[in-house]
């Protein structure tokens, strides 16, 4: 039930609000609302009770192994949360003025200093609020270092086909073209065909390495040659940063720039789809038009850099400079990780996947590039299952919810048949990874029994299987009031 | 290692199963010339302890100011419940609801979410959020100019009295698409944008649509029926700016003039969020049911399972990047998810009343602060007019330097209207949220006195 169907006209939550309704009665009649919003009235404990019911309706990484490839569904440390939490860090106003920010201003500077150092990039900003605007900063200082040099005719970017499909989409928000890259059979993009792509046309190429179909791209040298010599520079989509992070820094593969998502790599949380973080780093001539606000050090004082600073700034990506709350918690997450730590992520993180990878072969299941290593993420296709047992990749995900396991990323990459893109993360132990593998076989054996049993799946959660065409065709998009009368 | 749960006995089995001798091998596709040395200047790990210790004494070198700046950003009293739910790790760690049957917990709350806004807003769809009020407004730009049918016109017209910081982030991020956003100034003596302005700006050629805010940044009240009729006679689209708290009070978007405006967005923070530097906070953007095809962003719609039974999920995915690619209605993936279980809760336990309340004490206590501060000889109120949450006023003295003076008493003072506007200066845009009692503003009074006598020469610094 809707906590808006458990609504009583009268039944405020009273304590919660101003004991009195003050008098406003100098508002023009002309501006005034006519009668209040619907919405709901209830008591606290009814709200409470609620949201604490809804919340147990959800797997999350604290209740489930969450297995979404290139999500990067890790562990969200409670400490970082607590101490992002601290009174003056939620009390601070965005406009307050430096001589009341030196506390978080010397966090932020020293997590600019912590993410130029693990990317190999010569200068970081904070500002992009998730890993898609992020993206789009990226591509937008690319635009801007071309127009700076009169190149005006380079309004093309090179996109893998396997890519993210925010790739394409940020590269349109900046005015681009888009030019589609084909992979090649073992998983590396086909040189062949980049190096046919590649022109005056060419701003640049948006890549991700490890790619999304979990391998490293081998040509990555080869691939920075080819775009820079053409006049293109090379975007690099830090979704997949947790696999190489402190043994392999895109600033030295040749990146002239690359996006972060901190609520990947840096344990921030997912919190139901947002809040993300998605810092900017940038080789030298990038760095004149990175997004503002920057922090900087003078003597022992921190100082913002704004648009009058940064003259060639591509600007602002939100109001007030970015999720602070979420860059903190990636700064305390770096402090308890440290150097040591960060190498450990990408290795554990490695060592998980290609265990994981290796049961599932072992168990039968095929992987879509069995001759590669994984990344910190692999793809199984269960093409082979769908032509057997006539269940495809979904009925294998839902029928996994009902074994305690969150699905893995279904159908992406889009060039891979009847896929799962599987990655563990670092901070699952071996028995997660057994008891997906377990899983997984029983599931196998069910539908070779009877397909049915996965096709009806999922039996235990809260729902059954949901009719997405129906939601889409039948919008209802939001409850009112009307309905209550139903 | 932190966060790490292998044993050696673990790796040792588990590179047996792979084949591999060591970790290291696994890394044996990158070419080594590409292996990072090292990660030198990145300082050792800390036990939590110690990081507590650090961050305990960051926060504390912040302080707890006393605040009367608004701008944008509110200081309001937020249940305690909100964030205790809200940080349960069942929302807080969990992803994107794409597989709905094990997100039917987030899922409800976007649908519920959706519902809120549009009984505030009186529009009749709502997504599940945006990264902030200013990205926000960036999207209702460019998803004006795909709707408007009946007209082709990329340009938009722009008040200048729209928040400085709105305006430079959605003219970057909308700019790359060929938009030309029109300013329009604002009259002097009432700080509004009279239907005469905006006529005056679309004089030069057609726009496809206007953006109103309301209140605007000065706190002054838009004749937004007069605004929405004269758009909609040119066939633009109108664009609402919206405080939700204000909305609380004040005529919602959708019943703006004949027709109600067809796209209304804004900030979400005051539904439960706290200052936090500027974020995390949530864009809210909301539309009439004709344009929810072009809405950006995540939407949840209500369906059935197999069973027959009621459930929430993911729809009209086709807009989305993740399905669309380069032809989706924006890029945006990751959202504002936590904010958005913060804000939903936070109007289920207010209410509509309670909402009520939280706006007219904010309305009362601004008020209050004004006839306070206007009894100081040369500060007087900049502009004629009903306002909301905000008062903009003239000050005898350098703005910087007073602000400078009432920080180092530990009293943020307001915001400097003189650095945004220069034919303004010097002048001050003050608030007093419901959290602000009558002592509170009696001490800023008096600081501010004594301020303005001893106003001398300081440095202005940067905000970010």
């Amino acid at each position: 039930m809707l906590i808006q169907e458990q609504s009583r006209p009268g039944r405020p939550a009273t304590a919660q609000a101003p004991l009195e309704m003050a008098d406003v009665s100098d508002l023009p009649a002309g501006l005034r609302r006519q009668s209040r919003a619907a919405l709901p009235e209830v008591s606290e404990l009814q709200a409470v009770r609620h949201y604490t019911r809804l919340s147990q309706q959800n797997f999350a990484i604290d209740t489930n192994f969450y297995p979404l490839g290139s999500c990067t569904m890790k562990y969200n440390p409670r400490a970082c949360n607590s101490l992002a939490s601290l009174p003056g860090f939620l009390a601070r106003h965005p406009a307050a003025p430096e001589s009341h920010s030196q506390g978080i201003m010397a966090c932020l500077h020293e997590l600019q200093d912590m993410l130029k150092i693990v990317t190999g990039m010569h200068a970081v900003s904070l500002a992009p609020a998730a890993g898609a605007q992020g993206e789009l900063a990226g591509v937008m200082m690319i635009r801007a270092y071309h127009d700076a040099r009169g190149d005006h005719d380079r309004r093309e970017i090179l996109v893998p086909d396997a890519a993210h499909g925010t790739n394409p989409a940020s590269a349109i928000m900046a005015g681009f073209t888009v030019r589609e890259i084909p992979t090649g059979s073992n998983g590396d993009v086909d040189i062949a065909a980049l190096r046919d792509a590649v022109g005056p046309h060419t701003a640049g190429i948006m890549l991700t390495n490890p790619s999304t179909v979990g391998v490293f791209d081998r040509n990555i040298q080869a691939i920075a040659e080819t775009v820079h010599e053409a006049g293109g520079l090379l975007y690099y989509d830090g979704a997949n940063l947790n696999a190489i992070l402190g043994k392999v820094r895109p600033g030295d593969m040749g990146f002239d720039v690359i996006h972060m998502n901190l609520h990947k790599t840096f344990s921030t949380p997912h919190g139901g789809g947002g809040p993300g973080a998605g810092p900017v780093g940038v080789s030298k001539r990038l760095e004149p038009y990175l997004p503002v606000p920057l922090v900087v050090k003078d003597g022992d004082a921190y100082h913002w850099q704004v648009e009058q600073d940064r003259p060639e700034s591509i600007g602002r990506m939100t109001a007030f400079g970015g999720n602070m709350g979420i860059l903190l918690r990636a700064y305390i997450y770096a402090r308890l990780l440290g150097a040591e730590g960060m190498r450990r992520v990408s290795e554990y993180a490695t060592l998980n996947a290609n265990y994981l990878l290796a049961r599932l072969k072992e168990a039968g299941f095929t992987a879509a590039y069995p001759e590669r290593r994984a990344s910190h993420e692999f793809i199984v296709t269960l093409k082979k299952e769908a032509k057997e047992y006539g269940t495809n990749a979904m009925d294998f995900a839902k029928r996994l919810l009902d074994y305690g396991f969150h699905a893995p990323t279904t159908y992406f990459p889009l060039l891979v048949p009847e896929c799962l893109l599987v990655e563990p993360t670092e901070t699952e132990p071996k028995e997660a990874l057994d008891g997906f593998v377990d899983a997984m076989t029983k599931i196998r054996a069910e539908a070779q029994e009877n397909p049915d049993t996965l096709k009806q799946a999922p039996y235990s959660l809260p729902v059954r299987r949901l009719d997405d065409v129906r939601a889409a065709r039948q919008l209802d998009l939001a409850w009112k009031p009307a309905q209550a009368e139903d | 290692m932190p966060f790490i749960p292998h044993t050696e006995s673990d790796v040792a089995e588990m590179l047996a199963v792979i084949g591999a001798d060591s970790i290291d091998d696994l890394f044996d596709e990158i070419p080594r010339e590409l292996r990072a040395k090292g990660l030198d200047g990145i300082p050792a790990g800390l036990s939590e302890m110690e990081v507590s210790r650090l961050m305990q004494s960051r926060a504390r070198a912040d302080g707890q100011p006393l605040c009367f700046i608004g701008a944008g950003a509110y200081e309001h009293h937020i249940p305690a419940a909100v964030w205790q739910i809200t940080t349960r790790g069942e929302f807080y760690s969990a992803y994107t609801p794409y597989q709905a049957e094990a997100s039917q917990g987030t899922l409800q709350v976007l649908y519920e979410f959706q519902s809120m806004m549009t009984a505030l807003t009186g529009m009749d769809v709502s997504n599940a959020s945006l990264y902030d009020g200013a990205s926000a407004l960036a999207e209702a730009v460019l998803m004006a100019v795909r709707a408007n049918r009946k007209s082709k016109s990329k340009r938009v017209l722009m008040p200048r009295n729209l928040h400085p910081s709105y305006r430079r982030t959605c003219k970057g991020l909308v700019g790359n698409q060929g938009i030309e956003l029109v300013e329009v100034d604002f009259e002097r003596e009432t700080g509004k944008t009279p239907v005469a302005a905006l006529e005056a700006a679309a004089a030069d050629g057609e726009c496809a649509a206007v953006v109103l805010p309301q209140p605007n940044f000065f706190g002054a009240l838009e004749d937004v029926d007069a605004v929405t009729d004269w758009a909609h006679q040119r066939n633009m689209l109108v664009i609402g700016v919206v405080n939700p708290v204000a909305l609380a009070l004040l005529t919602p978007p959708g019943d703006w003039g004949e027709t109600g405006a067809d796209i209304a967005c804004g900030e979400g923070q005051p539904l439960g969020m706290p200052l936090a530097s500027g974020g995390p906070y949530l864009g809210f953007l909301t539309c009439k049911q004709d344009f929810v095809r072009q809405l950006p962003g995540r939407i949840a719609g209500k369906t059935l399972d197999a069973d027959g039974k009621v459930g929430y999920t993911l729809t009209l995915q086709a807009r989305e990047q993740h399905i669309r690619r380069s032809k989706a209605t924006s890029n945006i993936c990751t959202n504002q998810g936590l904010l958005v279980t913060a804000a939903t809760i936070h109007m289920a336990i207010l209410g509509a009343e309670g909402l009520e309340r939280v706006a007219a004490a904010c309305h009362a206590n601004t008020r209050r602060l004004t006839a306070l501060l206007c009894e100081i000889p040369g500060v007087e109120p900049l502009f004629d007019g009903p306002v909301f949450h905000e008062q903009a006023l003239r000050l005898p003295a350098p703005t910087a330097d007073v602000l400078s003076a009432l920080a180092a008493h530990d009293i943020l003072g307001g915001f400097d209207l003189g650095a945004e506007y220069p034919e303004l200066d010097p002048a001050l845009l003050v608030c007093a949220t419901e959290m602000r009692t009558e002592e509170d503003m009696i001490i800023f009074r008096d600081k501010l006195a004594n301020a303005l006598r001893g106003a001398r020469g300081e440095g202005r610094g940067n905000t970010a």
